[in-house]
């Protein structure tokens, strides 16, 4: 793990728990993070390749974090998603940095 | 029978262009489609959002690329079956293929391209239980015949343009339109919005916000739906039942057809012409993998290019091709124009 890396805990949609490492340097969001450790299968999350426009990557936030705010975008999205909850997320629209460390998500169902 | 020499399937950006690819090889193009105009996400999910990675447009708008695509095909008449999702396909003995659609229509061509994206849009339909009990008794996800709603109490339950829309139109055909929406805010046009509230003032629209439709009730039919706002649960009765929660893009039949699929995509034999494991069938764009495989818009040109040449080979064993410039060659349309490089003009200097 770099110094730059951010430990994130993520519960695939099968309730299986996978510990991964992020580089925070990338400009990379927490939706890229899940494809790119293919915990979801490909085509069914990130569909619209992460402008807010598709539920797909919804995921819930688990820990305490105190995330950047819900944008306009995300939550009308949100408004339209399915088995969305009070700690719902769009993870394409959660960027990877320093404050997301130890995060823990569960990925949304798929709709 | 509609009879063409590619067959397309999807009209998103790859398909269209492969109509231009093909058409410089006096190969002429159809393509299928399941949404009811071209563009397929482009049109359909971003049309006003920037794309910055087409070479030589450092910023275009999607929508505006696939108007440019349509106006850069538009010389090679290529035909389009829309609103309707390539269902099955039928190989011939001589090689060729049947397509046909959900509806019927039927398409004959030596070469099937598919460029699908991420597949077909479907209706996104909301997890409630028993709803799929109710599809077409009195639950539909698509609007197809508003004259079905004539006189009828119909309740529809969404945030965008198609929810918002569809509840301003049926306000002068059905008895009773009733919106559900799980926030007070609304994401459609602001027209539309302005046009719902004064529906709402004058009691021709109920406005039920920020709810949630939670159950269907009916025996074989749908006589009413649940409806759940701050904890409290209603239950109203209607005649239909109509979710408008935009589409997804599914897969979908394709996946039926024997080709070979890997991660939700067709995966392709080789990166020299992107053929799928049915000699004749490619895959291009979106929809397929390999090794090293980007899903850019900029790749799915290259690639409907590169298949345009074995598909001609394919077509005409026998002849040889050599590929011209646009700029050396022009572009000759099936509408009889022709473009050319305007001559040089060679003047002495005496």
């Amino acid at each position: 793990m770099e110094d730059k890396d951010v430990l994130i805990h993520i519960t695939d949609r099968d309730g299986v728990s996978h510990q991964v490492n992020s580089p925070t340097d990338m400009n990379l969001n927490l939706m890229e993070v899940i494809r790119l450790y293919e915990l979801a299968p490909e085509g069914t999350l990130g569909v619209c390749g992460g402008m807010a426009m598709c539920a797909s990557c919804q995921c819930y936030i688990v820990s305490n974090h105190h995330l950047q705010d819900i944008g306009d975008d995300e939550s009308a999205m949100l408004s339209e998603a399915f088995n969305v909850l009070e700690n719902s997320r769009l993870s394409c629209q959660i960027p990877i940095d320093t404050s997301v460390d130890g995060l823990k998500i569960t990925i949304a169902p798929q709709e | 029978m509609i009879k063409t020499d590619i067959l397309i399937i999807g009209a998103g950006p790859t398909g269209l262009f492969t109509v231009f690819e093909a058409g410089l090889l006096k190969l002429k193009c159809h393509l299928i489609d399941a949404l009811a105009q071209p563009g397929g996400q482009c049109s359909e999910i971003y049309p006003k959002k920037p794309i910055y990675d087409i070479p030589a447009f450092p910023e275009i708008l999607a929508g505006d690329l696939v108007d440019n695509l349509m106006k850069q095909i538009d010389p090679f008449q290529p035909g389009f079956t829309l609103g309707e999702r390539a269902q099955s396909i039928q190989p011939q003995d001589d090689g060729s293929f049947i397509v046909t659609t959900n509806k019927g229509t039927k398409h004959h061509a030596p070469i099937v391209a598919i460029a699908g994206g991420l597949g077909s849009f479907e209706p996104r339909k909301p997890p409630i239980p028993n709803i799929a009990d109710f599809e077409d008794k009195g639950v539909e996800y698509i609007i197809r015949d508003p004259e079905l709603y004539r006189r009828k109490d119909v309740i529809i339950a969404g945030g965008g343009d198609s929810a918002l829309d569809w509840s301003i139109f049926l306000t002068d055909i059905a008895s009773s339109v009733t919106l559900v929406h799980r926030r007070n805010e609304f994401r459609g046009a602001l027209d539309s919005v302005e046009k719902v509230q004064q529906l709402k003032n004058q009691g021709k629209i109920e406005l039920i916000t920020p709810a949630e439709v939670v159950g269907i009730i009916g025996e074989n039919k749908l006589s009413g739906v649940s409806i759940k706002q701050a904890e409290v649960v209603i239950e109203k009765s209607c005649d239909h039942f109509i979710p408008l929660f935009g589409l997804a893009p599914k897969l979908g039949p394709i996946a039926d057809w024997g080709l070979e699929i890997e991660k939700n995509a067709i995966k392709v034999d080789n990166t020299l012409d992107y053929q799928t494991n049915i000699p004749g069938i490619y895959a291009i764009g979106d929809v397929n993998t390999y090794p090293g495989k980007l899903k850019l818009i900029l790749c799915g040109f290259h690639e409907a290019t590169l298949m345009c040449q074995s598909a001609y080979k394919r077509i005409f064993p026998n002849k040889r091709h050599v590929m011209k410039y646009t700029t050396v060659g022009g572009v000759e349309g099936f509408d009889g124009t022709k473009k050319q490089a305007p001559k040089a003009v060679v003047k002495a200097i005496n």
